[in-house]
């Protein structure tokens, strides 16, 4: 029996085990995948936790659910990879031999990389909102708050799903508008980036709806510290900003384990050829999602497109031939703006967001850079897709390479 | 694309002033792009300006640089104050680093 082994049982680990099941001779390939939880969580819907929208409930469902029959799934801790000897070694010491190797183990949030920042403030005063628990305290906060400065803060790059703090400072407006309040709440944006967003024609849209929603944008701003009795962060220029209460998206990084495995670069996100998915160091370990350092959006949509590419390239790597598929960067992400209202961007590695519509046999078309009901009911459905579509490893009427159709220059 | 002089040298720059070919870079370029910046550049630059020529082309962050063991992150800003990412590279001939989120 040959081997493919899976790492990380998230969004791309558990598309890829659905795919390769289908695919691939049960007589002849044996599929393994390794996660240390049992719970499957659906990180978009953390953002919505602080507001009330969403619960806890919500956004889990077991693992089990996803993984098809003819796959075998171990929950256990994953020490290192020893891809050297084609070896994985699990906490406690149990030993995974491969012939093929996907890593899609993601990136994870470590507030401890920034000093002050897990204190005494840290989940008191100081939020993230990229884990269940930290969305869960922070709703406990805005339920009896009076009030004072919100200051959403990035404290590095880059960092998974990076339109979702923007949403998070949308749907605060809303919830303090809604609340009777949004004149006694100052909400300021700090970002590393020089703008909202990283490219011209998005970073300028997103930007005036943040002006005409009252929200001030700090750019350029690079977190050196958090000051808990000062409540203020602090740059490595020396520009301060004060807060009453903070919402953080912090360091985000590659697991440790890929750090113990020696295959990471400083942030532990590892080397892969941006087209084939390829680890750049070895023949047969491929890397999907966010755990690698692609020059594109760390997203659950990215990861559905790239699994298709990569699901092509491994069907050629287990026949010996060159691999055929090549990635383009595609990433498609709905953006909550608030009131009911959504944005879309759509792009890849060599175009920037653009405007126009986006076509979806059947359901859109969307609006690109456009505030939209519609768009807002894009990112509702999405929940439903994720369970029911999109892990599962079935077909969306999505192409995987993106279309220029509907987008204006 | 522009046409640019500088020190004596004919070069194609980027519309925000970035070489487009980084192997005409020489250490006099360096110190007249610098000047339009304001930076007198001293010897900490220089060996600033070599790492980050040495790895163009790894994804450069200022977290990398702040450990390259060359300079720390507070320093790196000292030497090249406001964005100190987009300057040196400037300085240093290679392309401006796209900050992909
Ligand atoms: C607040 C928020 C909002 C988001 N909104 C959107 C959105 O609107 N649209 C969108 O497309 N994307 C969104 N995303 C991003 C999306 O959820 C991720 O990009 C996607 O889930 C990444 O998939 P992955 O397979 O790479 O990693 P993950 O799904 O994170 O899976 C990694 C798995 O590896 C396991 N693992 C890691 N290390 C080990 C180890 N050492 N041992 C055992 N198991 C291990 C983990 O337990 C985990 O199950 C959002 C994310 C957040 C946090």
């Amino acid at each position: 029996m040959k081997k493919i082994l899976i790492l990380g049982a998230g969004t791309g680990g558990t598309i890829m085990a659905n795919k390769l099941r289908k695919a691939l001779d049960r007589e002849e390939w044996d599929i393994t995948i390794v996660d240390k939880h049992k719970t499957h969580y659906y990180q978009p819907g953390f953002l919505f936790i602080p507001f009330g929208i969403y619960n806890k409930q919500d956004v889990i469902k077991p693992k089990a659910d996803f993984i098809p029959a003819g796959v075998n799934i171990i929950y256990s801790d994953i020490d290192k990879i020893v891809p050297d000897n084609n070896k994985v070694l699990l906490e406690g010491g149990k030993a995974l031999n491969y012939d093929f190797l996907i890593v899609a183990t993601g990136t994870r949030v470590d507030p401890a990389e920034t000093p002050g920042l897990k204190d005494e403030l840290w989940q008191k005063e100081i939020f993230d909102f990229y884990t269940v628990e930290g969305a869960v305290a922070l709703r406990e906060f805005f339920e009896t708050w009076q009030g004072g400065r919100l200051v959403m803060n990035i404290a590095e790059l880059p960092f998974k799903c990076p339109v979702a703090p923007l949403e998070f400072v949308f749907l605060a407006d809303e919830y303090f508008t809604k609340a009777g309040i949004r004149d006694k709440v100052d909400i300021t944006y700090v970002t590393p980036l020089p703008g909202a967003f990283t490219k011209p024609k998005s970073t300028k849209m997103l930007g005036e709806l943040l002006n005409e929603k009252n929200i001030t944008v700090i750019p350029d701003f690079y977190l050196e510290r958090v000051d808990n009795k000062e409540k203020k962060i602090k740059s490595y220029d020396g520009q301060e900003v004060p807060f009453d209460v903070l919402a953080i998206v912090p360091v985000n990084k590659g697991d440790d384990m890929i750090e113990r495995s020696g295959m990471g670069d400083d942030l532990n996100f590892i080397p892969t050829d941006k087209h084939t998915l390829r680890s750049e160091k070895y023949e047969n370990i491929f890397v999907l999602g966010d755990a690698s350092n692609i020059p594109t959006s760390k997203a659950g949509s990215v990861v559905h497109f790239a699994a298709d590419v990569l699901f092509d390239n491994i069907q050629c790597a287990i026949k010996g031939r060159e691999l055929r598929a090549k990635f383009d960067g595609h990433a498609n992400c709905y953006i909550e703006t608030g009131f009911g209202k959504g944005s879309l961007i759509d792009f890849n590695y060599e175009t920037e967001p653009l405007p126009g519509t986006y076509p979806l046999p059947g359901i859109g078309p969307f609006g690109l850079l456009q505030n939209t009901k519609m768009n807002h009911y894009g990112k509702v459905i999405f929940r439903w897709i994720y369970w029911h579509i999109l892990l599962k490893g079935k077909e969306l009427p999505i192409e995987n390479e993106m279309t220029m159709a509907g987008k204006k220059r | 694309m522009t046409q640019k002089t500088v020190a004596g040298v004919n070069l194609e720059v980027t519309d925000d002033g970035y070489l487009v070919d980084s192997s005409q870079w020489t250490e006099k370029i360096a110190k007249e792009i610098a000047k339009e910046e304001n930076i007198e550049l001293n010897d900490k630059h220089f060996e600033v300006i070599k790492f980050i020529r040495e790895n163009a082309d790894s994804g450069l962050t200022i977290r990398k640089v702040g450990k390259s063991g060359v300079v720390d992150i507070k320093g790196f800003y000292d030497l090249f104050p406001g964005g100190p990412l987009k300057m040196s590279t400037k300085i240093a001939g290679i392309q401006k680093p796209s900050s992909c989120v």
